[in-house]
């Protein structure tokens, strides 16, 4: 299709800007650009038509089934975008006085008290924009724990088990830590023996994501965490996966003392195209002095803004994504304390049967009952066909489904990570099935087919490799 | 099955290395850049740090993943192979001439497999 730029034609276009109603200021003429910028000069219409066409080449759950592991793409109900979108919301301005917004105040006092009591945690901060955001925000909390505690010059490292999220380590070290890697056992879960091997007075926290990225609960739970506090450590919880346990179990009750949360992804709000997401923290209350500032409170008077005892300082401009937070609390108020928990266990439902519809061909990682996603190994077809993930994937581009995710986690080779999410129907499943289905017997009797997929798209396979090696980043009017 | 050069030595993580007089040369293995997939882009250190028997030094990404490379000895980078920067596939193309750094003032060294013993670790592996 054409660019913007292709379709320019000199003179063409709109007059957008009203009459100038101020006195005309000259710049120093140092100060002026030589050339006009290149922009684009083009009519309403056609500028319509090119994004209409964009919106056209794009796939999200609207488009049809996306089980995108780990990132929960489930449907996000349009009355979240009603609400978010109410004039009192979004006509606000961040610094008008507080007894002038105290619906918005309500929004996050309210959306934090909930979450609260889903994750078991005592307080909770809107700030951070996004999961690894919130990581950062909740090492933040044990840096600062252990700070006052005279104890951050040894207590230097960061337990990661390496099923984690790659995002795990990287905010450890972002925020001044050094990564611990401990291994998983043979059920996919954290090795006990490494982990007992792994602490000591050198342990500022582990980080653990449960259900692990393996999709699977790991059952020494109540023990892992044991083991990090008897060593003195703190325990962070990394929400990513809360879609799995929701309103089942609590991240609180399993011994963690801080976690974040994806709105974007547990509390439906949009995403893939980049966000904006929200990623809350929440904390026992032996932390909740350190939480960003600031924060809200509710007495006799109404709702009003504070500054934590000990805080961090700001995080994020301002209170955060607002707006994300509005479609959060909407979410959680139209499913109630009954349909939270039933959203997770359809979740947990729907991968089960997509699995098991699938393990007669596929094999599994770890073959068990899986919680909200699960992970095939595509190495041993691989082996057999000369076939990998990456052929797989890009075959299911060709029936109109967004692939999972691909090679994650790293500790299986040729993995694809399923998520179904609980918005899809039996119907919809069973048909993702059949197709996955018959690649898996293409692979066996017409591989050709794969190595070329996707062959039904607008763009059949880039060359990634060229492109990461000579990425072309901007468009050359040559 | 990987191409393993009968004159080297290997690390369990991969690295193949050269002994030239106390000054050791490290790059990766056939079996490593065949794992990895075509390799985009390479992090080295810099002429002059030190380098830790068992402890990253530089790191690869390919078009899957970034992955670390160890250091199988403790000294100090007395060069390293400018043109791997500007083109990583040389990694994939003739991992064996593709060498990363050249260490000197060796002060540890980490046990090392001779090729028997590398290419029968590579089978173990594959499993």
């Amino acid at each position: 299709m054409e660019l913007l730029f292709e379709r320019s034609r000199e003179g063409r276009g709109q007059t957008i800007l009203p009459q100038c109603d101020v006195p005309e200021y000259e710049f120093d003429s140092a100060l002026l650009r030589e050339k006009a910028p290149r922009l684009p000069e083009i009519s309403e219409i056609d500028l319509g038509r090119h994004y209409t066409e964009l919106a056209g080449e794009t796939h999200g759950v609207n488009n049809g089934f996306y089980p995108l592991g780990s990132c929960t793409m489930k449907y996000n109900p349009r009355i979240n975008e009603e609400l978010s979108a109410l004039n009192g919301f979004t006509g606000l301005h961040p610094l008008q006085p507080q007894c002038t917004a105290q619906g918005a105040l309500q929004v996050i006092y309210e959306t934090q008290k909930m979450i609260c009591e889903i994750t078991g945690m005592d307080d909770m901060t809107m700030q951070p924009a996004a999961g690894a955001h919130g990581e950062y925000t909740g090492l933040l909390l044990i840096r600062n724990y252990h700070k006052e505690r005279g104890e951050l010059q040894k207590r230097t490292k960061i337990i990661v088990p390496d099923s984690a999220h790659g995002t795990n380590p990287a905010s450890a070290v972002m925020a001044g830590f050094k990564v611990v890697s401990v291994p998983s056992n043979e059920f996919g879960g954290v090795d006990l023996e490494a982990l007992k091997a792994a602490v000591g007075d050198d342990t500022a926290g582990l980080m653990l994501t449960n259900p692990n990225t393996l999709g699977l609960f790991d059952p020494n739970i109540l023990e892992i965490t044991k083991i990090i506090h008897d060593a003195g450590g703190l325990c962070y919880y990394d929400g990513a996966n809360l879609n799995a346990v929701m309103g089942h179990a609590r991240p609180g009750d399993m011994g963690f003392d801080c976690v974040h949360v994806n709105l974007h992804k547990t509390f439906s709000t949009p995403h893939g195209g980049g966000g904006p997401g929200a990623g809350p923290v929440g904390c026992k209350a032996f932390l909740k002095d350190y939480l960003p500032s600031p924060q809200v409170k509710k007495d006799e008077n109404g709702y009003s803004l504070f500054v934590p005892e000990k805080t961090m300082g700001k995080v994020r401009d301002f209170y955060g994504n607002f707006l994300v937070v509005v479609r959060a609390y909407a979410y959680i108020l139209t499913l109630g304390k009954e349909g939270i928990p039933e959203a997770s266990a359809n979740a947990v439902l729907n991968a089960n049967y997509m699995m098991n519809k699938l393990k007669g061909s596929y094999t599994i990682a770890y073959d068990t009952q899986c919680m909200h996603e699960f992970v095939m190994d595509i190495g041993p077809l691989k082996s057999e066909t000369g076939i990998s993930a990456m052929d797989v994937a890009k075959r299911l581009l060709d029936c109109g489904i967004h692939p999972p995710t691909m090679y994650f986690p790293l500790i299986v080779h040729e993995a694809l990570m399923i998520e179904p999410t609980e918005t899809e129907s039996k119907e919809t499943l069973d048909k993702a099935c059949e197709f996955f289905l018959n690649i898996y017997k293409e692979a066996k009797e017409n591989p050709e087919v794969l190595h070329s997929a996707p062959n039904n798209c607008t763009i059949g396979r880039p060359d990634d490799v060229l492109a990461a090696r000579n990425p072309v980043l901007k468009y050359s009017f040559e | 099955m990987a191409n393993i050069d009968e004159l080297l030595k290997y690390s369990k993580t991969h690295e193949w290395v050269k002994d030239e007089d106390g000054v050791i040369t490290i790059g990766l293995s056939d079996f490593a850049q065949e794992e990895l997939g075509d390799i985009v882009f390479i992090n080295l250190p810099m002429e002059g740090d030190e380098v830790v028997a068992g402890e990253a030094f530089a790191d690869v990404e390919s078009v899957k993943a970034v992955s670390d490379v160890y250091s199988p000895v403790t000294g100090v980078v007395e060069a390293i192979n400018e043109e791997l920067m500007d083109n990583p596939a040389l990694v994939n193309e003739a991992p064996y001439d593709a060498w990363f750094v050249k260490v000197s003032e060796v002060t540890d060294t980490e046990d090392l497999l001779d090729a028997d013993a590398y290419a029968e670790f590579c089978e173990s592996e594959k499993e």
